[in-house]
Formats: C-alpha cells, sequence, structure tokens
C-alpha cells in the first residue's frame, strides 16, 4: 500500500488542474512543482497540450514513458503564441494584491528598489494575451499584500479600466498556494478562496492574507490526487523527489 | 579582427545592444574586453545575463534596457541587483516581448510599433516616455507605441561563422541575435570557429545560418568566448564557475580578488586561469 498525498503532491496535482480544457496550447510553467503539474496534465487529462524541455524543443509523451521531440519554439516563436493567445503560463509572485496584479521585479521604490528581483520579464505582456496562473509556495502577508510595488502582471481591476480592449484577452485562472487553491470569482473579480488543501484551516489563510478574502460560505478541500496520478508523480515525472525542496 | 581593434572602433556613450539570453550564449570575450577598456557612459540592451553584471561592474553602464537580468540557474544578477540597490544606473525596464519588438521596429526602421504588452502595467508608470496609439481602422484599439531601439552596435556570439560574416548558430535558440544586429549601425560577431564558407553546410543545416554577411561589420575568433555562459553543443554553461562569479559580487574584497584572478590581463590569461579553476576544482573532486 502507498503512503497518502504529500503536500507537494497535493499543490502538483492543483497546479495540474489549471490546465484543465485548455487544449493545444503552449503551457509555461515558472518552478519545479507547476512544472510537474503540467506535465501530469499532459500524461492525463490534458493530452494536448503543448511543453517545452524548458528551452526551445517541444516534448510529448511516447509510450515507454520517455519523451519525444515534436517541435521547435525558440525564444521568438513563444513571443508569436503568446501574443496569439495560445499559451498558458504559471509564473511565481514575490508580491500579488487582491485583484491579482503582480509583482517579480523588485520591492520598494522602483527608482532605487530595497531589493532588486528580476524585473517584470514576460508578465506585462502575458497578462494581457492570454491566461496566467500564479504558485506562490509560502503562503504569506508578505507575497499578499494590500498592493503591489511594481505592477509587473496586470491585475483584474487595471485591465477593466483599460476598457473593453485591455480586458479581452486578460485572464488570471488561478494561484495555487502551499496552503490553498485561489481564484477571482469574488465580487468585481477579486481573489476567492477556491480550496484549502488537507489540514487548513479557513482561518489559516485569512491569517496569511494581507487583505479581505472572499470566499464561498462552505469552503471545498483541495482535490486529491489519484492513485494513477500519485503513481506518475512519484516513479515517472520526479523519481529523486525533488518536489518536497519548493516546499521547504 | 581582434577584440582589441573592435573595442577600438567603439566610442564612450554609445549604445550596445548584445545578443544571447539570460546566461545563455551570450559574446562574453568581447563584454570582456570592453570592460578591460577606458569606454565609459554606455547603454546597453540586452536580455540581460552575466553580460549585464560585468559591465556594470566595471562601472561601463550608465543606461540599461532590459526585460530582466538574469544568470537563469541562479535567478539573480548579483552586479544588476547591487546597482539598482544604490540607483547607480539608469533602466528602463521593458516587457521581455516589448524589447523584441523595440529592436524589430529598428530593424525595420520604423519609429515604434504596437503592442499590448504593457499596457495596465507599471512599465508605463516607470517610462513616463512611453506614449499610446490608436488603431487608425475600426476597432479603434489602444496599444503601446513600443519605440524603436536603435543601436549603434551589436554584438552576438555563433558556434561557427566565416570570415566573410555568415554566422551559424547551432544550439537550441537563435535568441535575437539577427535582429540585434539588423538594428545596428555596426555588428560584431565572435564566434567558437572560424571555417571556410565551403565548410558552413558541414555543421548544420542551411537554416541554422542566422546571420548573413549583410548584417555585420566585423568577425572575431573567440574559442570559448561565450564562457561562462552556455554555447551548446560546444559547451554548456560552467555552473561552477558562475557560482564562483555570483560568490565573488558578494563583497568588494571578494570582487577584487575575483577580478585580479580572471579579468586582469587579456582573453588568453582569462582562458588560462579558467583553466587553472576548472583542474582545481577536478582535482578536489577526486
Amino acid at each position: 500500500m502507498t503512503s497518502g498525498p504529500t503536500l507537494a503532491e497535493i499543490c502538483i496535482v492543483a497546479c495540474a488542474d489549471v490546465w484543465r480544457g485548455d487544449g493545444a496550447l503552449l503551457a509555461s510553467p515558472m518552478g519545479l512543482v507547476p512544472t510537474l503539474g503540467a506535465r501530469l496534465a499532459q500524461l492525463t487529462f490534458a493530452p494536448d497540450l503543448l511543453l517545452t524541455d524548458g528551452e526551445a524543443t517541444l516534448l510529448i509523451p511516447a509510450d515507454d514513458g520517455d519523451r519525444v521531440t515534436e517541435g521547435w519554439v525558440p525564444f521568438r516563436q513563444v513571443f508569436t503564441m503568446l501574443a496569439a493567445g495560445r499559451r498558458h503560463v504559471m509564473m511565481g509572485a514575490a508580491q500579488i494584491d487582491r485583484f491579482g496584479n503582480q509583482n517579480i521585479s523588485c520591492i520598494g521604490d522602483w527608482s532605487r528598489p530595497r531589493a532588486q528581483l528580476l524585473g517584470v520579464r514576460g508578465a506585462p505582456g502575458n497578462t494581457v494575451n492570454h491566461p496566467v496562473s500564479y504558485w506562490v509556495p509560502r503562503h504569506s502577508r508578505r507575497v499578499f499584500v494590500e498592493q503591489v510595488d511594481m505592477v509587473s502582471g496586470v491585475g483584474y481591476d487595471r485591465a477593466m479600466s483599460l476598457g473593453g480592449w485591455g480586458a479581452r484577452f486578460h485572464e488570471i485562472r488561478r494561484i495555487v498556494t502551499n496552503l490553498a487553491v485561489l481564484d477571482f470569482a469574488g465580487p468585481d473579480n477579486a481573489m476567492r478562496l477556491r480550496s484549502v488543501h488537507p489540514g487548513v484551516n479557513v482561518s489559516d489563510v485569512a491569517d496569511a492574507t494581507g487583505f479581505l478574502l472572499a470566499a464561498p460560505f462552505e469552503v471545498p478541500q483541495t482535490r486529491l490526487p489519484t492513485a494513477a496520478e500519485l503513481k506518475l508523480i512519484r516513479e515517472q515525472l520526479d523519481p529523486k523527489s525533488l518536489r518536497d525542496q519548493e516546499l521547504a | 579582427m581582434t577584440s582589441s581593434e573592435l573595442v577600438g572602433r567603439l566610442r564612450s556613450g554609445m549604445t550596445i545592444g548584445i545578443g544571447g539570453w539570460g546566461s545563455r550564449r551570450k559574446p562574453m570575450a568581447l563584454v570582456r574586453a570592453i570592460a578591460a577598456s577606458d569606454l565609459t557612459d554606455l547603454t546597453v540592451v540586452s536580455y540581460g545575463g552575466p553580460d549585464v553584471g560585468l559591465l556594470i561592474a566595471a562601472g561601463k553602464v550608465r543606461k540599461l534596457v532590459t526585460g530582466f537580468v538574469s544568470l537563469d540557474s541562479i535567478p539573480l544578477e548579483p552586479h544588476f541587483r547591487l546597482a539598482r540597490q544604490r540607483a547607480e544606473i539608469e533602466l528602463t525596464e521593458l516587457d521581455e516581448g516589448m524589447l523584441h519588438w523595440g529592436l524589430l521596429a529598428a530593424a525595420h526602421r520604423l519609429p515604434f510599433l504596437p503592442m499590448r504588452a504593457g499596457l495596465g502595467s507599471d512599465v508605463m508608470r516607470v517610462n513616463p516616455g512611453l506614449r499610446t496609439v490608436r488603431s487608425p481602422y475600426v476597432d479603434a484599439e489602444e496599444f503601446v507605441a513600443v519605440p524603436a531601439l536603435a543601436l549603434d552596435v551589436a554584438l552576438v556570439h555563433m558556434n561557427r561563422a566565416d570570415a566573410r560574416g555568415n554566422g551559424q548558430f547551432l544550439g537550441p535558440d537563435p535568441y535575437f541575435d539577427d535582429l540585434f544586429c539588423m538594428a545596428a549601425e555596426q555588428a560584431y560577431m565572435s564566434c567558437e570557429q572560424i571555417v571556410p564558407t565551403v565548410e558552413l553546410l558541414s555543421g548544420g543545416p542551411v537554416q541554422s545560418l542566422l546571420i548573413n554577411r549583410a548584417m555585420v561589420t566585423g568577425v572575431v575568433h573567440t574559442p570559448n568566448g561565450a564562457h561562462f555562459t552556455s554555447c551548446v553543443p560546444d559547451y554548456g554553461r560552467d555552473e561552477d564557475f558562475q557560482v564562483s562569479y555570483a560568490a565573488a559580487a558578494a563583497s568588494h574584497q571578494a570582487w577584487e580578488e575575483f577580478r585580479a584572478e580572471y579579468l586582469s590581463g587579456g582573453e588568453d590569461e582569462y582562458q588560462a586561469a579558467v583553466a587553472r579553476f576548472t583542474s582545481k576544482l577536478s582535482k578536489g573532486e577526486q
């Protein structure tokens, strides 16, 4: 008999679920847990997803459990797929607010940041062109803030204020954290608690969030991995168990 | 031509675009030659990696135009980080795709190209010079007018080239090296290997000939010249060396030691010091 699912495995499955129903588009996961999630989705309920090796080679599962090359997407092609809306990325977030404005650029005053991070990278373009989800391995008030310091990924309030065209292709699908899964089905597309992971209370999530979080009357538990999913994660996708490190 | 001849053609205050991406296929030998030169006040346009870090550490950069600076396997570039936290460089922070679009506009000799990226984000706030433009067609949609990023000089690194300036990439991604060249007044290509034109196709398919001689002003032969960034299939990223580079940024003293060991001489001395680093490391592992 196999042991029950770990937190990392629950998060991997929650990440996989963000791509459910996407069809044939490029899944761009940032970080290990989202990557394992995307690969799990591709292996099971979302076989049409396109996934790279982390660079320009598209890989698809072969019958023997290995992966074979099915195509080529250099960055210039990624940018075109992005603009065409045929992509769904799962990015990280150093900060994120109630309407999903995200920051990966810097902390503090932009002109002289307290902590320089990556820069905005592709977040501005991603968020106004195609579905975006976020992965936050440490759900805390430092990340879930009232106001982000440098809006990199655009949230719902800002997308709406651009007028009809700004919101046309804007969608923040979901946020997966070490505590919960969130979406933007709250009032005026505010962030809403969608489910809590096993052993997590709604108040734990509220305490770790720096703004008022919308929630349904009864918050369901996050879907648990199936036996088949667990087997794929443990034996095929991550036999060396690197997945726990991202949540350490 | 040689790296020093190339540096002799550059002037302080120029806008220099650097090909590659992050810590991948960067023309590092050319960057090292600039870092060792008297040039100052450069504007650097790059999908930034250690090229940006090294030039910042050498005090060459007045202004940086980028969407990120990263060492890939080490997410944050330490010299860029320090320079930003001390407000020592000017920054034009753009979305990655905007950088692409700005180079494309410059290559096409257009003043701007319209794009959705940037709308609603703080890229508009921190770049108050950015303007939007409305579609003249029935949709009347509003876009960011991404200004052309015209370059004085482009520097790129290829796996192979002929002496005329035809360049070949053999790795997974061309990045935007051809666009950097086309957006520039002068473009210089370093390469791992110079081969007779007739041998170019023995290295890879015709589609790997990314750079043609109309795009290039000069070719510089720099074996291991992308080190420590990746230049597959010739070599991967030197992760051990990159770790020591990043660690050396931690203090002034550590950086002075790193500089004395690796950057005080020319390219030959650098490569010899890297060989010593590698052999010391492999002895340590035995």
